[in-house]
This record gives structure tokens, C-alpha cells and sequence, in this order.
């Protein structure tokens, strides 16, 4: 008998012991996981951060771009770069032929001209003068600096030729090649070419379209939540309306998309890839997320706080005003902020209705075309060039950091502002 | 002199009927304790009092609670209204998770009562003096009053509950959840206010309705099975019942 007790005992804690392991052994998993995730975005994307310069000496000759002496700041603006950038690079050989000029000029992205016309912008006294100029290396020997290239592949299976490749390698030797902070990749737009391409349109789509988000959903919910919660009768109707609002919840994203390429664009003629049809779509999306979280934190207030209030001679009206709404609002603002992290995650509607545009300016306003960072991901996804992989990883990178941010200030005013009923 | 008279109160909640015919009147300055086991229905007939039941959908209340000759189950009574004038103190302590100032001034402000901040604060003074609490809380006025101990909040919600000069203070066993000091000091406050006030107590305890009230009713089962003076109920009742329930014998 005793026995058998102590049988039974032994194997009620084994089964806790197991049943601790497995538990264990999940959380392992899962944080294995999230860390191989992480170690590969960082590992391939942190070299996205650092952009490579060639410093090339150019000769601002006043003959050749077309200008006199002592020239206007007009006549800066109006002058031709073009062929003092070609002789610039050119002469990096003095040998050689027309072909390999022409690949020599393909060693620096087509902003060079823009580049040295810059440089002269801002200090006019360069004329007649010869300067070192940092010229953006193309993507590929950007690539190549970085150590991301493979050279030994047979040459006509590269983009970059031997040729290029010599000539970098002598610029190298000599330190005129460079690596800097690449502040490029958060001014640029998105660009065909990888060392050009940066993420203020997208990011700046993404500000736009939460922002417009932010201001539809969150005043109609809140309002939908207060009603169902203090107002609103608890009948079948309301029951109904509840079970939908949770459904609304669970309609795939796509789904919306679909509405807003059909109604928004099709229907109300909205300006297309702009940020407010982008951001009325995903508002439609977050919309049933702000509404359960606002109406889960009106539950949580005690009735014995609307009781004193109505007890105290409150109206209806004066006692949601004055007492629930206000102690329900951390709740409702930590769940909106995780309803825009969503949303700002968000890429399949957005596709729908024309954000996956390719924009090569940044907006100004949510009436402008823009694409969003999750989108911009896609986009340089597809893109076959080596110079673009880096840059999905940084752009996710910086999508993260913005959802971390922000569920993180979501949990602080949860934390923070939260009351604690006993 | 009668302050409250209710005749053929009935109270539904959905099918089931809470309350049966209840008629009883109510004395002018006078503690009138409601007594009876759990579920007998004299939380719902105090709530009847201030028209709280308003605010459980499925409830409905028929017959008339004449108050002032004013019966507030009319169409045209006002629920505010009728909330200044009768004040409410809940069993648990809920004083707002405001400062213990914003807890007192909150209904003279919704009522208008006061013309400054001066006169407010005289409101506030003279609502924590009858609650006998001014003096604990006078330095911390400004400070949680959900930060105050359990009696002392419960001291903040009678004196919330005066602040608008009620004519009926509602006490829905108001020290369940104190200990004994606790309790001590809210009965003796409960004296104290019936001078200015006419109070309906609703109390778990015997030894309580004893000692605070002066008329009692005994509710069982959603009847009113006796009332009168507290004297007579206690030592001398007309109905078993009543005589069973009081010497413990059921309840």
C-alpha cells in the first residue's frame, strides 16, 4: 500500500520534470529560431550601412564644361559636367581605347556627373583647378570592396570585366577607394541602380500611411467601442455585430486590398500608389484591432467606478466621459499602436492598389505616389542584382527597428499608465 | 414625519421576479436598517430607491416609490435629479482613482454647486469634516484617494455622497468589507449624519441593525415579511420567521 503511494508519487513528479522540459525545450526552439533569423537579416544586411567611393581627380576646365572665367551661379547650374566626368574617368588610363573608357566610366554610378557638379556648387573657386572628387562606386564594385563578389568566376559570367577589375585594384593599392556611413540609402529615393537606390520615398510612404491610418481608424473605433460598450443594448443585433467586428478581424489582408483597388480607386477615383488610399485601406484593417483592444479595456474598468459615478448623480454620457473612457485609454492606445505596427507590416493590400509602384521621389504628402518599406522589401526582393540582397536586409532592418519601437511603446503605457484593480 | 413611501413595488429581472408587493415607508432622519439573508432582495429594493436598477437592461420595476409625495418611478422624474437628492454608498469602498479632493468635488462640479474654487473647497472642507476624515486626510487632499486604507475610503465615499447635501443616503452594507474599528467608526458616523439626513442601511450584520437603526424591515425570499420600530423586530416580532432569522436560527 505504502508502496504503491510512493510509486505514485515518483511518477507525478516525473511528469511535472517532463512536462517542465518540454517547455523548456520550446522556448529553446523558439528563441533558437528568432536568433538564427536575426544573425542572418544582421550578417547580410549591416554592409548596406557602408557605401564605397572612388576619389577620382577631375580637372574643372572651364573650356570644357562650356563656361567662361569668372562664371554666374547660373552658368554653374547650366554648365556641361558631362564631359569632364567622362575625361575624368578616362583618364584613370591614359592608354586606354574607346571600348575600355567606356567601362571605365561604368566604375562609378550615373550620378557622377551630379557628383562633380556638386562639388563645384559649392566652391566656385575650382575653376581651372584640379580636385579629388569621391565618385559612388557602381554596385558591383561596391560589392567587390565589400568582399561580396565573386571574382573568380569566368569573366563573361560577371558584369564586372577584368579590365575594371584591374583598374579598381590599382585605385585600391593607391587608397583611392573609400568606404563611408551611407547616409544615401535614407535621403535617396528608390533607384534602378543598387548603389543609388535609398528608402526615404518608402519610409516616407510608410510615415504618410499610418499617419492617414491613424486618423480614421482610431476616432471611429474608439467611438464603435464606447457605443457597443456603454450604449448600445445588449441584444441579438449587437451580438451580431460583435461576432463581425471579431470576423472583420480575421478577413485577410489581401482581402482589403482588393476593396480599396476596387472602391477607393475605382469608385472615388482616388490619386493611385498614394499613401492615402494605402492608408484609408490599411485603416479598414486596423480598424477591428483598435476596437476589441478599446472595448477589452472598457471591460476592465470595475462597474463599482460607474456605479459611484452614476450613484453621484452622472449622466450616462458624463460617466463614460468622465471616468471610463479616461481610464480606459492606456489600454486602447497600447492597442492602437500595436494595430499600426500591423498595419506598417502590412504589404499584400498595399500592392493592390499601386504602392508597389517603382518612385523615384520622395513624397511630400499623403497625395503623392510613394511606396512603403514592407513593399520596398518586395521590390528589392525581385530585383536580380547582387547590390540589392544588402539592401533587403537593411531595410528590413529598419522595419524592425521601427516595430520594436513602437510595440515597446506600447507595453511602456501599458506598464505605465495602466491602472491595477484589485 | 414620512420621507419615502413605496406601495406595490414589484422588480423583474428578465422572468423572475425579484421583489413582490413590497410596501414600506421610510422616517425622516431616521436609520432605517433593511435586513434578510442573501438573495432575499434588499440590496434591489434599496437600488429601487435611486432608480440604480436603470442601469441592469434586463430589469423592470413596477408599483410607486413616492419620495417627497413624488413618485420617481414617473416618466417625468429626472434620474439626476432624483441621484443628487438621494446619495448612494456602495459595499465595497470605489472612491474614483482621482485625488482625494477630485473624489469629493466631483458631484458638486457636475451639479454646478459651487460659483469658485473657494467655495469648493469649503464643499470639500465641510464634506470630509461630517465624514469624519478631514483630519486624516486634510494634508493629503491631493493625493490618490484610492491610496487611502479600506475604511478610510469608504469614510471618502460617504463624505463623496454628502458633498451634494443629499436629502437619502442609500447604505448598501457599507462596512462588509471593514474590520471591526472600521466599523465602529462608520456606525457612529452613520449616527451622527441622521441629524441632516434620512438613511436606508442594508446590513449582513444583526448586532449592527441594532445598534444604528431605529426602524427595520426583514426581507425574505423578495417579501417584505415584517417591519416597524428596530426595538420591536428584535425583541418581540410578530412573524416566526422574523424571530428565527434574528436569533439565528436560519440565514
Amino acid at each position: 500500500m505504502n508502496k504503491n503511494k510512493e510509486q505514485l508519487l515518483n511518477k507525478r513528479y516525473r511528469a511535472e520534470r517532463r512536462f517542465r522540459l518540454y517547455g523548456q525545450s520550446a522556448i529553446f526552439m523558439a528563441l533558437l529560431f528568432l536568433t538564427i533569423f536575426i544573425f542572418k537579416i544582421f550578417s547580410t544586411g549591416y554592409s548596406a550601412f557602408q557605401k564605397t567611393w572612388l576619389i577620382v581627380p577631375v580637372n574643372f576646365d572651364a573650356e570644357m564644361m562650356m563656361i567662361d572665367q569668372n562664371p554666374s551661379k547660373e552658368d554653374l547650374q547650366d554648365a556641361d559636367y558631362y564631359d569632364i566626368a567622362l575625361k575624368s574617368m578616362a583618364d584613370l588610363d591614359q592608354n586606354a581605347n574607346d571600348d575600355q573608357k567606356n567601362q571605365l566610366k561604368r566604375m562609378v554610378s550615373y550620378f557622377f556627373e551630379k557628383e562633380i557638379k556638386n562639388e563645384i556648387l559649392n566652391d566656385p573657386s575650382l575653376i581651372g583647378k584640379t580636385k579629388e572628387v569621391y565618385l559612388t562606386a557602381s554596385d558591383d564594385l561596391d560589392q567587390v570592396f565589400k568582399g561580396n563578389y565573386p571574382r573568380d568566376l569566368p569573366e563573361d559570367q560577371r558584369r564586372v570585366s577584368d579590365y575594371q577589375l584591374k583598374i579598381f585594384d590599382q585605385l585600391v593599392a593607391k587608397g583611392k577607394v573609400e568606404s563611408k556611413f551611407n547616409i544615401s540609402f535614407f535621403t535617396y529615393a528608390d533607384s534602378r541602380e543598387a548603389e543609388l537606390a535609398g528608402i526615404a520615398s518608402s519610409f516616407m510612404g510608410s510615415i504618410f500611411s499610418i499617419l492617414v491610418c491613424l486618423m480614421i481608424a482610431f476616432p471611429v473605433a474608439v467611438l464603435a467601442a464606447i457605443y457597443l460598450e456603454e450604449f448600445a443594448p445588449k441584444n441579438r443585433f449587437t451580438d451580431f455585430i460583435e461576432v463581425n467586428i471579431n470576423n472583420l478581424a480575421a478577413v485577410p489582408s489581401i482581402v482589403f486590398g482588393l476593396l480599396g483597388l476596387g472602391v477607393l480607386l475605382a469608385i472615388f477615383h482616388l490619386p493611385r500608389s498614394t499613401p492615402l488610399v494605402g492608408g484609408i485601406t490599411l485603416s479598414l484593417m486596423t480598424l477591428p484591432t483598435i476596437i476589441i483592444a478599446a472595448r477589452a479595456s472598457l471591460k476592465a474598468v470595475p462597474p463599482s467606478i460607474r456605479e459611484a459615478a452614476l450613484a453621484m448623480g452622472a449622466s450616462r454620457m458624463q460617466t463614460t466621459m468622465h471616468h471610463t473612457v479616461p481610464l480606459s485609454m492606456p489600454g486602447t492606445l497600447s492597442g492602437t499602436i500595436i494595430g499600426l505596427a500591423q498595419a506598417l507590416g502590412e504589404t499584400a493590400p498595399l500592392i493592390l492598389i499601386g504602392m508597389v509602384a517603382f518612385v523615384n521621389t520622395i513624397p511630400g504628402s499623403p497625395m503623392d505616389p510613394a511606396a512603403s518599406l514592407p513593399v520596398q522589401i518586395y521590390i528589392w526582393a525581385e530585383s536580380a542584382e547582387r547590390g540589392f540582397v544588402e539592401k533587403v536586409s537593411a531595410c528590413i532592418m529598419v522595419l524592425l527597428g521601427f516595430l520594436i519601437i513602437m510595440n515597446l511603446f506600447a507595453q511602456i503605457i501599458r506598464h505605465k499608465f495602466e491602472k491595477k484593480w484589485n | 414625519m414620512i420621507k419615502i413611501k413605496a406601495k406595490n413595488v414589484d422588480v423583474f429581472y428578465g422572468k423572475k421576479q425579484a421583489l413582490y408587493n413590497i410596501g414600506l415607508d421610510i422616517e425622516e432622519n431616521q436609520v432605517t436598517a433593511l435586513i434578510g439573508p442573501s438573495g432575499c432582495g434588499k440590496s434591489t429594493f434599496l437600488r429601487c430607491l435611486n432608480r440604480m436598477n436603470d442601469v441592469i437592461d434586463i430589469c423592470r420595476v413596477k408599483g410607486e416609490i413616492l419620495i417627497n409625495d413624488f413618485n420617481i418611478n414617473d416618466k417625468s422624474c429626472d434620474v439626476v435629479r432624483l441621484r443628487e437628492k438621494i446619495g448612494m454608498v456602495f459595499q465595497k469602498p470605489n472612491p474614483f482613482p482621482k485625488t482625494v479632493y477630485e473624489n469629493i468635488s466631483y458631484g458638486p462640479t457636475i451639479h454646478g454647486m459651487a460659483q469658485s474654487k473657494q467655495e469648493m473647497d469649503e464643499i470639500v472642507e465641510t464634506s470630509l469634516k461630517k465624514a469624519a476624515l478631514w483630519e486624516e486626510v486634510k494634508d493629503r487632499l491631493y493625493e490618490p484617494g484610492t491610496g487611502l486604507s479600506g475604511g478610510q475610503q469608504q469614510r471618502l465615499c460617504i463624505a463623496r455622497a454628502i458633498s451634494v447635501r443629499p436629502e437619502v443616503i442609500l447604505m448598501d452594507e457599507p462596512c462588509s468589507a471593514l474590520d471591526p474599528i472600521a466599523t465602529a467608526q462608520i456606525e457612529e458616523l452613520i449616527d451622527e449624519l441622521k441629524k441632516e439626513h434620512t438613511i436606508i442601511i442594508v446590513t449582513h450584520s444583526m448586532a449592527q441593525a441594532a445598534r444604528v437603526s431605529q426602524n427595520t424591515g426583514f426581507f425574505h425570499l423578495g417579501q417584505l415579511i415584517e417591519h416597524g420600530s428596530t426595538d420591536k423586530i428584535f425583541k418581540n416580532p410578530d412573524n416566526t420567521k422574523t424571530q428565527d432569522y434574528i436569533t439565528g436560527r436560519f440565514g
